[in-house]
C-alpha cells in the first residue's frame, strides 16, 4: 500500500508541474502561476514517512527546474525543508483539520518560493523582481492555502481506490446462535 | 531530538541539491532538456486535444457564418494581394538604391511558425517552450515574433523543443527605437506592474525628453540580436528617475505574452 501511496504522489507531483506549465489562465487573471506542489508536499509531510518528502523534493523539484529557467536543483531543498518540517511536528499538528491544513499550505506555499528565490539569487541569476513578487506571493500563499485541503481529500479518495475494501465486523456471534430443535 | 534517518533523508536530499547546483552550465541544461522531454507526451497530448476541439467547433460551425467568414476572408485576401505588391515595388526600388549607394544587400529572414507548448512555472522567470528545436534550424539568440510584435529571443534550444525568453525578462534586454523621435532606449522588466504583465521599462533614455505617451517603438538593431524595425509597442507615460539625471517610459507591448499559441521564429 505505502509504495501505492508514493506513485500516486509522485504521479499528482508530476500532473501538478505539468498544469502549472501548460495552463496560463491564472497567470493572464489573478497575475502569478497557481503552484500545487507546496501543497502537495504538505499532504505527503502529513499522510507518509520521510521517504516519500525525500522523493517528492527530488522528483518534484527537478521536474519543475526542468521546465523553469532555475538553475537545475534550486527547488530541491525549499521543498523538502518544509516538508521535512510538516513530517517533524505533524504528532503536534490537528492535520484533519480543515483549517490546520489550510494555515500549513499557505505557509508552505509562501516559504517555498521565498527560499527558491533566495537560492536562484545565491546562484548569481537575475530572476524578475518587483511589487509585482510581493503580489505573485499573495496569490502563491492564498492558493496554495485552498489548495491543501481540496489535495488531502483528493488524495483519500485515490487512495480509497487502490486498497483494499475495508472489512465490515458481522453482528452475528456463533456462540449466542439459538439453536432450535432437539439436543 | 534528530534521529538518523531523518540526517540520512536530509543529507541525500542536500548532497544531490548541491551536486545539481554546481554542475557545469551544459550538462546542466542537457540535464534539464532531458528532463523536460517526459513531459513532451502530455504536451502533446493537449495539442491534440485543442487541435480536436477546434476541428469540432468548425463542424458545428453553421453553413451562413462560414460563408460570412469566408467572404470576409476574401476581401481580407484582395486588401493583403494588393499590399504585397506594394511592398515587392518597395522592395525592388529598396535593392535598387542600395546597388547604387553601394550597401551591402539586407539579407531577408526565413520563418518558422511554432506552437508554444508551455510556459515557465515560475513566477519570477517570463519565458516560455515552443514546439521547434535544433533539428528545425533554431538556435539561440533567434528573433522571436507575432504578427503583433517582437515577443523574445531563442534561449535554450533542445532537439525538439525550445526555450524562448520573452520581453521583459530580465535575460531579454531589447535596444529599441521611438520611431517618432528617434530616442533609442533597452527595454528592461517593469518593476512596478502588479497585474498588466505587457508593461515594460524603457530606460537608458536622455534627460531632455521628447518620447510622449502614444509614440511607437520598434527594434533599433543596435546590438545585433533584434533585427531593426519590428513593431514592439506603444509608450504609456514618461518619468524623470534618479534625481532628474535621465528618463524612463513604460512601454505597453504589442503581444500578449500570456496569450501567446503559435509564434515565429526569424531564421537567418
Amino acid at each position: 500500500m505505502n509504495s501505492v501511496r508514493l506513485f500516486l504522489v509522485l504521479g499528482l507531483a508530476y500532473l501538478a508541474v505539468f498544469l502549472q506549465a501548460a495552463f496560463t489562465a491564472p497567470q493572464r487573471w489573478l497575475g502569478a502561476p497557481l503552484s500545487l506542489l507546496p501543497a502537495l508536499m504538505v499532504c505527503t509531510a502529513l499522510r507518509l514517512d520521510l521517504t516519500a518528502v525525500a522523493l517528492l523534493a527530488l522528483c518534484g523539484g527537478l521536474w519543475r527546474d526542468a521546465l523553469s529557467a532555475n538553475p537545475l536543483g534550486a527547488s530541491l531543498l525549499p521543498l523538502y525543508l518544509v516538508g521535512w518540517g510538516v513530517w517533524r511536528w505533524r504528532e503536534a499538528l490537528l492535520r484533519e483539520l480543515d483549517y490546520a491544513q489550510l494555515i500549513l499550505g499557505a505557509l508552505a506555499s509562501a516559504l517555498v518560493p521565498v527560499l527558491t528565490l533566495v537560492v536562484v539569487l545565491s546562484k548569481g541569476a537575475e530572476p524578475d523582481l518587483g511589487w509585482h513578487t510581493a503580489w505573485q506571493l499573495v496569490v502563491l500563499t492564498v492558493s496554495g492555502g485552498v489548495f491543501t485541503p481540496v489535495l488531502f481529500r483528493l488524495l483519500e479518495r485515490l487512495e480509497r481506490l487502490f486498497a483494499h475494501p475495508e472489512v465490515v465486523a458481522s453482528s452475528y456471534r456463533p456462540d449466542r446462535e439459538i439453536k432450535r430443535g432437539r439436543y | 531530538m534528530f534521529k538518523r534517518p531523518q540526517w540520512v533523508a536530509f543529507g541525500a536530499v542536500a548532497l544531490v541539491g548541491l551536486v545539481l547546483l554546481n554542475l557545469p552550465d551544459q550538462l546542466a541544461a542537457r540535464l534539464k532538456i532531458a528532463l523536460g522531454a517526459l513531459f513532451l507526451p502530455l504536451f502533446g497530448l493537449v495539442g491534440s486535444a485543442q487541435h480536436l476541439a477546434a476541428e469540432t467547433a468548425r463542424t458545428f460551425t453553421p453553413r451562413a457564418e462560414l460563408g460570412r467568414q469566408l467572404e470576409a476572408l476574401r476581401r481580407e485576401n484582395q486588401r493583403l494581394q494588393l499590399e504585397l505588391a506594394r511592398a515587392r515595388e518597395a522592395l525592388e526600388e529598396n535593392q535598387r538604391l542600395r546597388q547604387l549607394l553601394g550597401w551591402t544587400r539586407a539579407s531577408p529572414w526565413k520563418t518558422r511558425v511554432c506552437t508554444v507548448l508551455a510556459r515557465d512555472p515560475e513566477a519570477w522567470w517570463r519565458a516560455l517552450h515552443i514546439d521547434a528545436g535544433a533539428r528545425d534550424g533554431l538556435r539561440p539568440g533567434l528573433p522571436v515574433v507575432t504578427p503583433e510584435g517582437l515577443v523574445g529571443r531563442v534561449d535554450r534550444v533542445a532537439h525538439a523543443t525550445a526555450e524562448v525568453v520573452l520581453v521583459g525578462d530580465p535575460r531579454c534586454r531589447v535596444a529599441v527605437v521611438v520611431r517618432e523621435t528617434g530616442e533609442t532606449g533597452v527595454l528592461t522588466t517593469h518593476s512596478a506592474g502588479v497585474l498588466d504583465h505587457r508593461l515594460v521599462d524603457l530606460t537608458h533614455l536622455p534627460r531632455n525628453l521628447a518620447v510622449r505617451p502614444g509614440q511607437s517603438v520598434f527594434t533599433s538593431g543596435l546590438g545585433g540580436v533584434f533585427p531593426p524595425g519590428l513593431p514592439v509597442g506603444t509608450v504609456v507615460d514618461t518619468r524623470s528617475v534618479g534625481y532628474g539625471l535621465y528618463a524612463e517610459a513604460r512601454v505597453k507591448l504589442h503581444a500578449d505574452p500570456a496569450r501567446l499559441r503559435e509564434v515565429i521564429v526569424l531564421l537567418p
